[in-house]
């Protein structure tokens, strides 16, 4: 009886050690009004995660340190691939910095273009700048608000984007009020015309099939792309007639986005009208969003 | 029988006044965000609300109270909740153009469309005490008997609210509910009141 306790405690704290020794670690906590922010370092990848006590980990962001212009995340190259929908977009909003690669990739891509970001974590957009080489400038802005917030106020002041990105869907929580119909008809009428909506939404869970229609219901032509190993997905949509005509193949384009590990003709041959879901379901609306009870 | 009716007429207001607040956090999140402080706005407009309604409820019990009234206060607040249903687009279109910084718009916000009709829900606490306290020496434990039923209400209402109705229903669908609860608990309050009048007024004619 003892000996098989003993047995037990020794296995238990075995696997904790290689549990401890496997993970990254911990190399600076920030408080914010939201929850923790931690920044963990790891066989040369910096990540920053929410403080979380559950198994499953999230990274919002990550850099590579041997080789920081690599885009570590698969979801954030795909979303690169959006350039080849206009290779010179004048404005591009992004909702949800993250650790910042989007912006700091564009800033090299794209230096004539202004790049806002919103983030409604001040703690988020001071250690992207402290810990992922984000850098501010007169093109590159950050507003700390939240996301619908900015976009109506930005819709008041009859502003335009040529690209809108959306990434505000990596934490456990889901901010259910930018997953609603009349949110993306905002986000649409923020767009020029002919302008990109590129959003990473969620891959599994019941809320697949509501998310999917409400992003059909307003962009009528949606195409997807899929990580290959993750679960993300990006859906693409555009404030134009014709969404296919638009992603052009350009060899001088790959080779810009090469270093920073977008493989533009794979990305784009993955690019598909494909509907996978269930549409009878009903869309998200401000009236109608339980987004995070589908989640489940 | 009158009691009971009381008491179950106290559970819908605890009910109701948690499924209204809750809804209002999702009304307010497309133009305020749902972040900490436009919860603290609700809350903080809620409290505020409930401590006017208190302070009115009780004076208004000195004043020939009678179960007719209490059923009124019902009605009322059935009713204050309606504009927030027809014109919380606008108030907030209308707030948001004005007022730059969410805090403070969701605080207005809050201020335009949930004050009134909580002040209402808050007069029937203090009310409810009046009409059921039969003595001085039982009026604390009357007090906590209702204190105890309604919030028990509050807390289911709050459960059902954002566990259950926000997937079954509108927002607009569940206020129409809570407004439609009141009603009833109103109506339900006249029609008691009147048949107690009906028999006192037999008891009356038979002597």
């Amino acid at each position: 009886m003892f000996d098989s306790l003993s047995q037990k405690l020794t296995i238990v704290l075995f696997a904790m050690l290689i549990a401890s020794s496997a993970s990254a670690k911990t190399i600076h906590k920030e408080r914010s009004i939201y929850r923790n922010v931690v920044i963990t370092e790891n066989n040369n990848e910096r990540c920053m995660r929410f403080e979380t006590r559950r198994r499953a980990i999230s990274n919002q962001a990550c850099i590579d340190l041997t080789n920081k212009q690599r885009l570590v995340f698969e979801y954030t190259q795909s979303i690169m691939a959006g350039l080849a929908f206009n290779q010179a977009p004048k404005r591009i909003l992004i909702i949800g910095l993250g650790g910042g690669s989007l912006p700091k990739a564009f800033a090299e891509i794209l230096p004539d273009t202004e790049v806002v970001s919103v983030e409604i974590d001040p703690a988020v957009a001071k250690l992207a700048k402290s810990y992922f080489d984000y850098q501010e400038s007169d093109k590159i802005q950050t507003k700390i608000v939240d996301g619908r917030v900015f976009v109506k106020r930005a819709l008041k002041n009859n502003q335009k984007f040529d690209w809108i990105i959306l990434d505000a869907f990596n934490g456990d929580y889901i901010p259910e009020h930018l997953l609603t119909v009349e949110f993306l008809n905002e986000t649409k009428s923020l767009l020029s015309q002919g302008g990109l909506l590129s959003a990473n939404t969620f891959n599994g869970s019941k809320l697949y099939d509501y998310e999917s229609v409400t992003y059909q219901r307003v962009f009528d032509q949606v195409r997807i792309l899929k990580s290959p190993s993750k679960g993300n997905r990006i859906i693409f949509g555009c404030n134009c007639s014709a969404i296919d005509q638009q992603f052009k193949m350009d060899e001088a384009l790959a080779k810009k986005l090469a270093p920073y590990g977008v493989n533009l003709y794979k990305a784009l041959s993955r690019i598909n009208a494909k509907v996978d879901w269930d549409e009878s379901v009903e869309p998200l609306t401000d009236q109608f969003s339980p987004a995070n009870l589908l989640n489940q | 029988m009158k009691k009971v009716t009381i008491l179950l007429l106290a559970f819908c207001a605890g009910f109701s006044i948690m499924c209204f607040e809750i809804i209002g956090g999702k009304l307010l999140a497309p133009y305020f965000g749902s972040s900490v402080y436009v919860w603290g706005s609700i809350i903080t407009i809620f409290m505020l609300a409930l401590s006017i309604g208190y302070l009115i409820g009780g004076k208004y019990s000195l004043y020939q109270p009678s179960v007719t009234k209490y059923g009124f206060i019902y009605i009322g607040a059935a009713i204050a909740i309606i504009p927030t249903i027809w014109f919380s687009e606008p108030i907030m279109d209308f707030v948001f153009s004005i007022v730059e910084d969410p805090r403070y718009g969701s605080l207005l916000a809050s201020t335009i469309m949930f004050l009134v009709p909580t002040i209402i829900m808050g007069m029937i606490a203090p009310y409810s005490v009046r009409i059921l306290t039969e003595s001085t020496a039982s009026s604390g434990h009357t007090a906590g008997f209702l204190y105890f039923v309604s919030t028990f209400g509050s807390a289911i209402g709050t459960i059902m609210t954002s566990f259950y109705f926000v997937l079954w229903f509108e927002m607009n669908q569940i206020l129409w509910l809570t407004s439609g609860i009141m009603f009833s608990a109103g109506a339900l309050a006249l029609a008691i009141s009147f048949s107690e009048q009906q028999s006192t007024d037999k008891a009356a004619t038979s002597v």
